[in-house]
């Protein structure tokens, strides 16, 4: 995608939470850091060392990712569309929930079905059907004939016998 | 043996039956998911790599190398007909290919972007194959702090020199970085960031950043978008060029292939800063420069010979340093690390065998794909016609399925979602994600040859600047980590915003 910046500058807020999310994460990693034994040997840098400066890194670009984004340096997003990427979601966390229990087959399929419904192609059990389909294509050929070790549930116990 | 005794012991690996199936398997592949619009050679690689599991090493590797060739052709197809370039390098080629095809001369442009990437594709794999023995002679010399010099400057041309901004670029990088820290240290044994989860001792996969980077996240970004992009362009007449086509194109193919190879085999950034540069080239020798803009072909062949030259030199640093330098070698490395075999010079002796047969298996693929290509355009360009529904829907479960063939936890699946969404907010403010790739790779192995530089000099600093290549390397790393920042200061920062990358 070729992104445009917008030439107006009007401080751009999103580097706060930008910001703020890179804080956190170098805080993880020095509250981490504080937990190892520091065992530098001859080189006198240990496992803790690198960490350290990746965090304190971090922490510096944050700085400036506020500054730039004070000063409108950062480029502002087209407008979305929330509702799309909620049922993509959705069909994600759907998967991840019943993946194990209900097997591949449904699992992904359902996740197919929701993205499809999600990018606008309507009914939401025609999309599913059609993901169910793709999905038992998909474990036929990766589980049976590439031997990939797809997890499975009562579906594909009945039609491939476990 | 001289490099042309060992390629032709390659090209008897490679004229197995069953290898050259692998490799018609792979370009097959990966010009079919690299032509679907929003997906580059990056990601191409990343959503195949589950279908190389079943096989053994060399077979695997050699349909990866038909993957990676076949997704370079792919991408090329979509700039042209559709304006949704699929990897950055290809967006200098939708510039003048999508005009050409928007003013009905699609055939000619989808010819010369095959016959360059042919010709660039195999000058390129041949000098590859010539320079790759030298590299390793040079670097079998290098120690640790040559080695983290190297890093370093990869780090600084990844993130930092090219693209919009230098500041987006390190703070990707960064992030790439810190997540490169969780897992246990390859030098003490120490776990780091994995919080007592088990799944976390083995670091963050890169296979599974990768898509979720590059799939999910594109995939939300497209959903997100309240207006659809632009529509197909359909092929009118045959795809073949005139007399003046061929004559006009084929300088700018060999000038290609020159400008490509080289910065694709430096580590210094990847194929679209190739690319640009071609673009930029012809546009300045055009005899009819008032074309430019308006779908001239040079602007079609160079930038497309320049991509894959380009392509094919990252390959050099890659096979014979083990040093990635775009996110599609990361994913490669990925791929080589899978079978345990660790890219770099020690490669070409214990697997000599397998190197030679990759490289040899590179020159088939090429020639398999301008004969598969050119006949069956038609039938890619039906790919290009599915519904974005279904297609972002099967490419999300194409996404998934790597994470689940390979471990099947519900806490990689969670890292998958976690990190899709990332990359879907990175992509909203302009924070390129293949930095992110690149430092979770190559994070570790900097960390390792740095603590081994210092321990080998008992914890002395200066060890890092002490060699003349290391120091030099250094320097020239600051200087693209400053020049560039200054540049933009003093308001000259345009042409290197024109070079941003985006995919890979």
């Amino acid at each position: 995608m070729i992104r445009q910046i917008e030439p107006e500058r009007r401080p751009r807020w999103a580097a706060l939470p930008i910001a703020a999310g890179m804080v956190g994460l170098a805080a993880v990693i020095l509250w981490d850091a504080a937990g190892l034994k520091q065992d530098g040997g001859y080189a006198g840098v240990g496992p803790a060392d690198v960490p350290r400066l990746i965090a304190w890194g971090l922490i510096l670009l944050a700085a400036m990712v506020v500054v730039a984004g004070l000063r409108g340096d950062l480029p502002t997003p087209p407008r979305q569309a929330p509702a799309p990427v909620l049922w993509i979601l959705g069909g994600l966390g759907l998967q991840l929930a019943l993946l194990h229990s209900a097997g591949f087959i449904l699992a992904s399929g359902l996740l197919f079905g929701f993205t499809a419904r999600g990018l606008g192609r309507k009914p939401l059990w025609l999309t599913v059907l059609v993901g169910i389909g793709l999905t038992f294509v998909i474990y036929g050929v990766f589980d049976r004939l590439l031997k990939l070790n797809l997890p499975g549930g009562p579906i594909e116990r009945f039609i491939f016998g476990g | 043996m001289d490099s042309f005794a060992l390629l032709l012991q390659g090209l008897s690996v490679a004229f197995d039956p069953m290898i050259l199936l692998y490799a018609l398997v792979g370009v097959t592949l990966g010009t079919a998911v690299g032509v679907l619009p929003g997906i580059g050679p990056a990601l191409t690689v990343a959503l195949l790599l589950p279908v190389t599991y079943g096989l053994d090493p060399a077979g695997s590797l050699i349909m990866f190398a038909g993957i990676y060739y076949g997704g370079m052709y792919g991408g090329s197809t979509t700039s042209i007909l559709l304006n949704t370039p699929g990897e950055s390098a290809s967006i200098v080629t939708a510039i003048e290919g999508n005009k050409m095809a928007r003013a009905g001369r699609a055939g000619p442009a989808l010819a010369t972007a095959a016959v360059g990437s042919f010709i660039a594709g195999l000058i390129a794999t041949l000098l590859l194959a010539f320079l790759a023995p030298q590299v390793v002679k040079l670097a079998l010399t290098l120690g640790p702090r040559e080695y983290f010099a190297l890093m370093v400057l990869a780090f600084v041309t990844v993130s930092a020199t090219f693209g919009e901004s230098a500041l987006r670029g390190l703070t990707s990088l960064f992030i790439g970085l810190a997540l490169a820290c969780v897992g246990i240290d390859g030098l003490t044994g120490a776990a780091r960031m994995t919080f007592g989860v088990p799944q976390l001792m083995d670091g963050i996969e890169t296979t599974t950043l990768a898509v979720a980077l590059f799939a999910l996240g594109e995939a939300f970004a497209v959903a997100g978008l309240a207006t659809p992009p632009d529509t197909l362009h359909a092929v009118k007449g045959r795809v073949s060029m005139s007399r003046e086509d061929w004559s006009r194109s084929w300088k700018a193919w060999l000038r290609g292939t020159f400008i490509g190879f080289p910065i694709g085999s430096m580590p210094a950034g990847g194929a679209d800063v190739a690319s640009f540069l071609s673009y930029a080239a012809e546009r300045k020798m055009a005899k009819r420069p008032e074309e430019f803009g308006h779908g001239a072909i040079e602007g079609v062949a160079g930038p497309e010979a320049a991509n894959n030259a380009a392509a094919a030199g990252t390959l050099v640093p890659l096979l014979t340093l083990g040093l990635p330098t775009t996110a599609t070698a990361a994913i490669m490395l990925a791929g080589f690390q899978q079978f345990g075999l660790q890219p770099g010079p020690l490669l070409f002796l214990t697997n000599a065998e397998l190197v030679w047969g990759l490289i040899a298996s590179l020159l088939i693929a090429n020639v398999m794909l301008v004969v598969l290509n050119l006949p069956l355009i038609g039938l890619w360009i039906r790919l290009l016609s599915i519904p974005r529904p279904w297609l972002y829907a099967g490419i999300l479960v194409f996404a998934t399925l790597g994470t689940i063939g390979v471990n099947p936890s519900p806490v990689e699946l969670g890292m998958l979602i976690l990190f899709g969404f990332m990359g879907y907010g990175m992509r909203l403010y302009g924070f390129p994600v293949a930095p992110v790739v690149v430092g979770l790779i190559l994070g570790p192995m900097a960390e390792q040859q740095l603590r081994r530089a210092l321990a080998i000099a008992q914890g002395d600093w200066s060890t890092l600047v002490s060699t003349p290549v290391a120091a030099g390397l250094l320097a020239v790393s600051f200087l693209f980590l400053v020049g560039p920042i200054l540049l933009r200061l003093i308001g000259r920062g345009r042409v290197l915003q024109e070079l941003a990358g985006d995919s890979d």
